[in-house]
């Protein structure tokens, strides 16, 4: 019976230039939570623990590791650290309300992914101020 | 007795992942926001309270259970993205290996910053 068959797989429309999708908000700060939250796995853990590990050492390690945060790569790299745990937290924060039923319609995910983006983005500044 | 329309595998179908990801991102945020909310409230850390709070018991076990949470947070997480971009199981397999001992690692590293030498 043909009419049973499985029909012939037909090619579907595959469009993935990532450059040109546009992203809705909420979709842009879901990808943002995901790598923030690779960021922090591959640099944000041996970093953190070796830091405290040398600040435990002597007065004098404490004291060359606040050297090392006024040189300008030591500041970025902790700028995009602390941008990437604030914006972890928050975007996770916002899933937690999303379980328990909280501003699950459009709008409300919509308003969510907004203040997610720029109060990490404003508390980012906070720290970048507190740096210089 | 099968009633419902999954196949009874044995499987856990992700909740287990999914409870343990937010459990454990819950107890990060306790301890992130008492945290920074000392740092904030005493404005600033210098080396004697720094060390000093290393050499606190209590503060100590916090930062234990805050790490462990974190790598088992990172597990979960890192998982998730592994399956999501790498199709070729044994690739996969290879790396979600490496994650595993680096994770390990960690909580050995951990564990020698808050209670080995020197401390």
């Amino acid at each position: 019976m043909p009419a049973l068959e499985r029909p012939a797989a037909r090619p579907r429309p595959v469009y993935l230039n990532l450059l040109a999708i546009r992203l809705p908000l909420p979709a842009f700060v879901s990808i943002l939570h995901r790598v923030s939250g690779a960021l922090l796995f591959l640099v944000g853990i041996p970093l953190s623990l070796w830091t405290v590990q040398r600040a435990l050492v002597s007065a004098d390690a404490w004291a060359q590791l606040r050297v090392m945060v006024t040189h300008p790569f030591g500041k970025l790299v902790l700028i995009v650290l602390a941008w990437a745990y604030l914006h972890h937290f928050l975007a996770g924060l916002r899933h937690l309300l999303m379980d328990m039923h909280i501003g699950v319609n459009l709008q409300a995910g919509r308003q969510s992914a907004a203040v997610v983006l720029v109060i990490s983005l404003v508390l980012t500044l906070g720290v970048v101020i507190r740096l210089w | 007795m099968v009633t419902g329309n999954r196949v009874p595998v044995g499987a856990h179908y992700g909740w287990r992942d999914w409870l343990s990801q937010r459990i454990t991102a819950v107890v990060m945020a306790v301890y992130t926001t008492i945290i920074f909310g000392m740092l904030l409230w005493y404005g600033g850390l210098d080396y004697a309270v720094w060390l000093a709070a290393f050499r606190y018991e209590p503060f100590r076990i916090a930062t234990f259970i805050f790490m462990i949470a974190l790598l088992w947070h990172a597990w979960v997480g890192v998982r998730n993205i592994a399956m999501d971009y790498i199709k070729p199981v044994a690739v996969r397999l290879a790396l979600q290996c490496v994650v595993i001992i680096a994770l390990v690692g960690y909580a050995g590293w951990t564990i020698n910053v808050l209670w080995g030498r020197g401390a």
